[in-house]
């Protein structure tokens, strides 16, 4: 029994590895101006990697047998970009049944065939943060993705070493769909604090019950009863304990300080904000107290609490010391986030550095992988992307995007239908007209909720 | 009594405005007009080439002269050393000025119901202080189209500048009925509608718009003929598309669609513009044969089908450029407008070329509209739609340095700006509660 036991584990062993063993290249690319983000830029450089990993950063490398050599003169090499805010390669978005629904996990529902995915890596981008929708105030827990385009299990874009992250919503979302749509709380952003502070007591005193638990089931002849497990007060619990890294979508500046101030009350210190439009106003205590902001570059006034944005949201943020990158939130947008990001040149006048870290280093840092991607240093995976022009310029093209040193986008070898799987059933291709509609998914699935509301709630209500 | 009582209100009155000074602090600036030289620049014309070391002389709204070494004389000096001169961008399709907040319908005046409204008209909905206007000019977007939407013909749109304090100061001579031509595709991802139901859909409009097109023909005939005809503005309006008084604005998407549209106007003996265009690269040589001059946008935008290349969107511009078709470009937008000189470089990028994609902003949505004798390039006798740069106006790390419309100086401010003026050291900072 015991043998089979043993069997049955190694197996199992065996099993996880497998499932651990995403593929990794190398590659050595030569004479390119490299922008290393952390480390300044370095023209005529070479990068080599080997086994998916930056081995050697420096002039006239060679290639190791059998690593094949890119020639990127007069070319540009930066970092694979990462987007802290993304839906895509999600099938759904919010679980939208209670105003806390920390029991989800967005890596149930990732879908590695979803176009998306290239059109990432055809700008540029390596890493994305697949975050669950707006409508709770305490959502699912994320994934973050590498964009292994061609993958077909979901594991296999599943960034394994990412530490956990969860999505949480201040503001009109979660007011209206359940204060609104639903009748219950929150429907204010008074609301949203206690739901918030009764969450966290109440899974102090989950946490309590089982601790209670587990040292009398360590006394000798006792049979109390274990406390019912609860996914949902476990998960707010590890977030007490620092094992989650809260991602939460946020817009006005009395509700960010509301949540600066619940954080500092439960001694939560792994805090970022999302979108964040009125960040500029709460810069310094943003800074203080928690892991930074997540930030759009210019998008306002799509609904009444971003009214009162400025573009220069990043610039200053930033210049206050909070950790800022910029995000898509978009299918569309996740595509020119370079771009994005090089607005910050012209609403704060930033420098290449500081604008090229807001979708590199900084998201890396505020999903807590910075230690293995956002720079280009030797030891670090070697998501990288080629670029004709310099990133920053507005007629940049994105060449190639690696992600651990495998090529997956090649704008010579692009061809017209990338597609990994159609549909048998599929007659006629449709056609999106407005494919924005498409590329805002914040609130993608909560329609059920506003039987009785106007149909044309989720067209109107973005982000 | 009452004459003290009257002196003693006549000086109270009389110190009023101090009294109102003394509770105001700082000055509001304001768009003001004048005579202003804008000195030794390089001037991107559009039109003439680029011109090195060249003065632009503003006065009476207008461009009154373009020289090497003009005289200041009484105007207004503005050194534009190592700076360019450009004239202001149009876009050729926006909602600017219809809305405030687009979540909230009590602010949201660019859709109104009912499927053929085409008197409704946008000039009307223009908020002179929208805040997006304000935000959008210091982009160096001087001019844009503000379009209706909602029906089939959903009302008329308007050229308006983006400096005034009352619809009509900021028309900008051109008007458009808008069509939207029935539509073959789906509408977007909440579109849940089957292939069979769409076709359907797309039929029935497609009769209808043949119906309200007599209808407008009979009308017409009938008005013209000397009848007594009742109250029919919706006629009223259409009919001027067909005595071509007003072009029509077809705002058509899909490749079949584009192809139906063609076929629609043919025979028809009226000025067309196609807007939207999203797969215009998939029948480009039809359109360029047809001679049919387009709107397109936005390029930053995703393909429309899942199967096409992921830089369709920005390429389609190019595309249809190429292959001969007189081509402008739109946002689409709404608060960000400002974005315009961003499409167009990446329609640049991806095939259109730098010049060409500075014509689709300027001359070329100039000539469309018939305006090109006022707009759409640097040359004496236009309009003094101008901004002054430090670089190229399409990349971000380009400061706009000036703003004139109409030949008033723009004041390089909005809230946006005045937040980071407030707001990037903040006082008090952390402590200090």
């Amino acid at each position: 029994m015991k043998k089979l036991t043993y069997i049955l584990a190694a197996f199992l062993g065996l099993g996880l590895n497998l499932h651990a063993q995403t593929p990794k290249g190398s590659i050595l690319i030569k004479n390119a101006t490299v922008l290393t983000v952390t480390q300044g830029n370095q023209e005529n450089t070479d990068v080599l990697v080997q086994d998916g990993v930056i081995k050697q950063i420096g002039k006239n490398l060679s290639a190791p047998s059998g690593v094949t050599t890119v020639d990127a003169t007069g070319k540009y090499l930066m970092p694979g970009i990462i987007d802290a805010h993304s839906h895509v390669a999600l099938d759904v978005v919010n679980e939208a049944s209670s105003p806390i629904t920390s029991e989800v996990r967005m890596k149930d529902v990732v879908n590695p065939f979803e176009i998306g995915i290239y059109r990432a890596l055809a700008g540029g981008v390596t890493v994305s943060h697949a975050m669950h929708g707006s409508a709770n105030v305490v959502g699912g827990q994320n994934a973050t993705l590498k964009h292994r385009w061609g993958a077909k299990d979901p594991a296999e874009i599943i960034m394994q070493d990412a530490p956990r992250t969860i999505k949480f919503a201040l503001g009109e979302n979660p007011t209206r769909v359940h204060g609104r749509g639903n009748g219950i709380q929150p429907r204010t952003r008074m609301g949203v604090e206690a739901v918030l502070r009764n969450g966290f007591n109440e899974a102090i005193q989950y946490k309590k019950a089982w601790e209670t638990y587990n040292s009398a089931k360590a006394q000798k002849g006792n049979n109390t009863p274990p406390p019912a497990y609860s996914e949902r007060l476990q998960t707010l619990a590890d977030i007490l304990d620092g094992k989650i890294i809260i991602h939460c979508h946020s817009y006005r500046a009395d509700e960010i300080y509301m949540l600066i101030n619940v954080a500092r009350d439960f001694g939560i210190k792994k805090l970022v904000f999302q979108h964040t439009n009125e960040g500029f106003k709460v810069a310094p205590e943003i800074a203080e107290y928690t892991m930074g902001a997540s930030v759009f570059a210019d998008w306002w006034a799509y609904k009444f609490e971003v009214y009162y944005s400025t573009a220069f949201n990043a610039a200053i943020l930033h210049r206050n010391g909070a950790i800022t990158s910029i995000n898509s939130d978009s299918a569309e947008l996740i595509r020119h986030l370079y771009h994005e990001a090089a607005k910050t040149q012209r609403y704060g006048g930033l420098t290449d550095d500081e604008a090229l870290a807001m979708i590199t280093i900084n998201p890396a840092r505020q999903l807590g992988i910075d230690d293995k991607v956002g720079s280009i240093e030797v030891g670090k995976q070697a998501d990288l992307v080629i670029f004709e022009g310099h990133p920053l310029s507005s007629y940049a093209v994105p060449q190639m995007t690696f992600v651990d040193g495998i090529k997956y986008f090649d704008i010579k070898k692009d061809k017209d239908d990338q597609r990994q799987l159609v549909a048998a059933t599929e007659m006629v291709e449709p056609i999106f007209l407005r494919a924005d509609e498409e590329a805002h998914r914040c609130m993608q699935d909560v329609d059920a909720y506003f039987e009785a509301f106007q149909g044309a709630f989720l067209e109107e209500h973005k982000h | 009594m009452k004459n003290i009582l009257k002196t003693v209100y006549t000086l109270l009155l009389g110190f009023l405005p101090l009294a109102v000074l003394a509770q105001i602090d700082g000055e509001f600036v304001k768009p003001r007009s004048g005579k202003f030289l804008l000195q030794n620049a390089t001037v991107v014309t559009i039109t003439k080439g680029t011109l090195t070391n060249t003065s632009v002389l503003v006065e009476n709204g207008k461009i009154a002269q373009i020289g090497a070494n003009l005289s200041a004389g009484d105007a207004e000096v503005i050194d534009c050393t190592g700076m360019f001169v450009y004239p202001g961008m149009i876009d050729s399709g926006t909602r600017l000025g219809m809305v405030e907040v687009s979540s909230v319908p009590e602010t949201v005046d660019y859709a109104e119901i009912g499927n053929v409204t085409p008197n409704m008209q946008a000039l009307t909905t223009i908020n002179p202080n929208a805040e997006a206007i304000g935000v959008t000019r210091v982009s160096g977007v001087t001019t844009v189209l503000a379009v209706p939407t909602g029906g089939l013909f959903p009302g008329t749109a308007a050229l308006i500048n983006l400096n005034g304090y009352t619809p009509d100061q900021m028309f900008g001579g051109f008007k458009a009925v808008v069509m939207n031509f029935p539509s073959s595709g789906r509408r977007g991802r909440f579109d849940r509608r089957s292939d069979d139901d769409i076709k359907k859909d797309a039929e029935k409009a497609m009769k209808e718009a043949d119906e309200i097109w007599n209808n407008a023909k009979n009308y017409l005939e009938l008005k013209n003929a000397g009848a007594s005809l009742q109250y029919y503005p919706e006629m009223e309006h259409l009919s001027k598309v067909l005595t071509k008084e007003l072009p029509l604005l077809i705002q058509v998407n899909a490749a079949s669609d584009i192809q139906n549209a063609i076929k629609w106007i043919e025979g028809k003996d009226i000025q067309v513009i196609f807007s939207g265009v999203a797969e215009g690269w998939r029948v480009a040589e039809e359109i360029a044969k047809a001679g049919i001059p387009v709107i397109t946008g936005p390029v930053q935008d995703l393909p429309t089908r899942q199967s096409d290349r992921y830089d369709a969107a920005y390429a389609n511009a190019g595309k249809m450029a190429k292959a001969g078709v007189k081509v402008a470009l739109r946002t689409d937008e709404e608060e960000n407008v400002r974005n315009l000189p961003f499409h167009a470089a990446f329609a640049a990028a991806y095939g259109l070329g730098k010049d060409e994609a500075w014509k689709a902003v300027t001359i070329n949505p100039a000539e469309i509209m018939g305006i090109a004798d006022q707009y759409g390039s640097v040359e004496v006798g236009k309009r003094a739609n101008l901004i002054v740069s430090t670089g190229d106006p399409f990349e971000t790390r380009t400061q706009i340095m000036h703003v004139f419309i109409d030949g008033y100086r723009i004041p390089l401010s909005n809230r946006h700006i005045r937040l980071y003026q407030e707001f990037l050291e903040r006082s008090p900072g952390l402590k200090a509660n």
